[in-house]
């Protein structure tokens, strides 16, 4: 497998605070990775370090190309969908338009209609609210919505900041097999950061921990998940 | 009751150019959170350039055109060269880039043209409108060639794909960027547009007030009026505060014998600040709450 996304020796930094410290990984191609840790551990701050939304420094490759120097837009534009944190919903908008504004960046008109379409099928209760302002939609369903709007791209890779965040368990778990399907289907490298370790280890097949900036454990996540120490010491259950 | 009509029709035929003025001013206040002081000069600035072309000899309708696509394009450098290097700038050094620029552009106009009056053409004449003596085919055209760009301008944020980017960059720039839209050139692009519809505003109001750089102050404090009163997040509310504020203003004017012609402009004010005090998010826009 080749690694599409490689993370090299990465610092961030909040004004004057440090929140990463010289944190590696890489993503291989297809894989469905997540990254775990307490609250505060950097995880937020990794995915806005790769779409160059936090000052840092370190290396960052996408397809072998460093990514630094680029404006947040620009790495969009190469197939990197970011779903952030309290997703990012135009909640004075139409679910439709914020589906158009995922595709906002494409030319191909004739496919983003075909798109929208799918994006019905994969979450019919978005088809039903189509007309509705994105903002009257419930929590689960802005989620549905902002991971719909990503897929709208038509990414290589996604990045998915708590997507479990204020969510009913079933919402969740519904949610989470969409996100399978996703990355076996349609091929989409995911990179999902979570507070819910147990369900997202059960989802992705690698595993990182980080604390207070760091790596401190990488692996195959069924192995993660079993081991003992790693979860009493650093997933908390 | 023809005195009464003649009135609420002049009233709109002012209450476009406020319309046209708040909504420029909305249109930057959306995209970067300031009002833009320098709006009337730079609508007063495009009027001016309308006049020398005509001087020039080239044709109303040509100038009209020419001037919209200069004031678009000055709007753009405007916003490149001072508001861009701003951008992350406190509000008070905002303000000041804006007093600047309001003070730079009257005293160019004055350099280049002088502050005499000029007279300034109109297209439509100043006749009776269709045989009525209710209101003047200029302020028929005034009406009418608001009408249209207002709609020209909802077709263009409702349905094309620029326009959806541009809204999208309003409302949420963050979001935008990570759906790959260009913020930076959605922020330009506004300023251009906010100021070739200025230019709209200005050469049509100039057969009335006559052209010389001071004609736009009173016109932009109505146009703030209109904006306050429709609230700054709207932009159909700034449109409809417009109409309204002109509307007010005549019938206060007609009617308020103390108001009469002198006393217009405060009605205005006292408007922004009877607004602010009761309903600070305007008739149509929304209460924005923070956290702190």
């Amino acid at each position: 497998m080749t690694s599409m996304l490689n993370v090299r020796d990465l610092h961030a930094y909040y004004g004057q605070v440090q929140a990463l410290y010289g944190l590696s990984f890489s993503l291989n191609e297809g894989s469905l990775t997540t990254l775990l840790g307490a609250n505060g551990a950097g995880k937020t701050t990794t995915l806005r370090a790769i779409c160059n939304m936090v000052r840092s420094t370190g290396a960052i490759e996408f397809d072998g190309a460093p990514l630094s120097g680029k404006s947040t837009e620009s790495i969009v534009r190469l197939g990197i969908a970011h779903v952030p944190q309290g997703r990012g919903t135009f909640t004075t908008m139409t679910v439709e338009e914020n589906l158009q504004l995922g595709a906002i960046s494409r030319k191909d008109t004739a496919a983003i209609a075909s798109d929208i379409e799918r994006m019905y099928e994969h979450f019919p209760v978005l088809k039903e609210r189509h007309t509705q302002q994105a903002g009257t939609l419930s929590g689960g369903e802005q989620q549905m919505l902002a991971v719909a709007r990503a897929l709208m791209l038509r990414p290589r890779l996604m990045l998915l900041d708590e997507p479990s965040f204020g969510l009913a368990p079933l919402v969740v778990r519904d949610l989470f097999k969409i996100l399978g399907k996703i990355n076996r289907e349609d091929k989409v490298t995911i990179l999902v950061v979570e507070q819910n370790a147990q369900l997202a280890l059960e989802l992705a097949d690698q595993a990182y921990v980080i604390e207070t900036g760091r790596i401190v454990m990488s692996g195959n996540a069924s192995d993660i998940a079993t081991n003992e120490d790693v979860r009493k010491s650093y997933l908390g259950y | 009751m023809e005195l009464f009509i003649n009135q609420v029709l002049a009233g709109i035929s002012t209450g476009a150019i406020y319309a046209c003025m708040a909504l420029a001013v909305v249109m930057i206040y959306q995209a970067i959170d300031h009002l833009n002081f320098a709006q009337g000069e730079m609508a007063m600035f495009s009027t001016f350039i309308a006049w020398q072309l005509m001087q020039w000899g080239v044709p109303y309708w040509w100038t009209f055109l020419l001037t919209l696509a200069i004031s678009f394009a000055g709007g753009i450098l405007i916003e490149r060269l001072l508001f861009k290097p701003l951008a992350k700038a406190p509000v008070l050094t905002n303000v000041a880039g804006f007093i600047a620029l309001f003070a730079i552009i009257n005293s160019v106009a004055g350099l280049t043209w002088d502050f005499t009056i000029k007279e300034f053409p109109s297209p439509f004449g100043s006749s009776a409108f269709l045989g009525s003596r209710l209101i003047s085919t200029h302020q028929a055209g005034m009406i009418g060639v608001t009408l249209l760009m207002l709609v020209g301008l909802y077709l263009f944020f409702q349905f094309t794909r620029i326009g959806l980017a541009m809204r999208a960059a309003a409302a949420l720039p963050e979001s935008a960027r990570l759906v790959g839209i260009n913020t930076s050139w959605m922020i330009a692009l506004g300023w251009g547009m906010a100021a070739a519809i200025g230019a709209v505003a200005g050469i049509l109001i100039a057969p009335v007030v006559f052209l010389e750089p001071n004609m736009m102050g009173g016109v932009l404090v109505y146009g703030f009026a209109a904006a306050v009163l429709g609230g700054l997040t709207s932009p159909l509310g700034a449109v409809i505060g417009g109409f309204l504020m002109g509307v007010v203003e005549n019938l206060a004017g007609t009617y308020i014998p103390e108001v009469g012609n002198e006393l217009k402009l405060p009605i205005a004010l006292a408007l922004i600040i009877v607004v602010l005090v009761f309903k600070p998010a305007g008739l149509f826009g929304r209460a924005i709450i923070k956290r702190v």
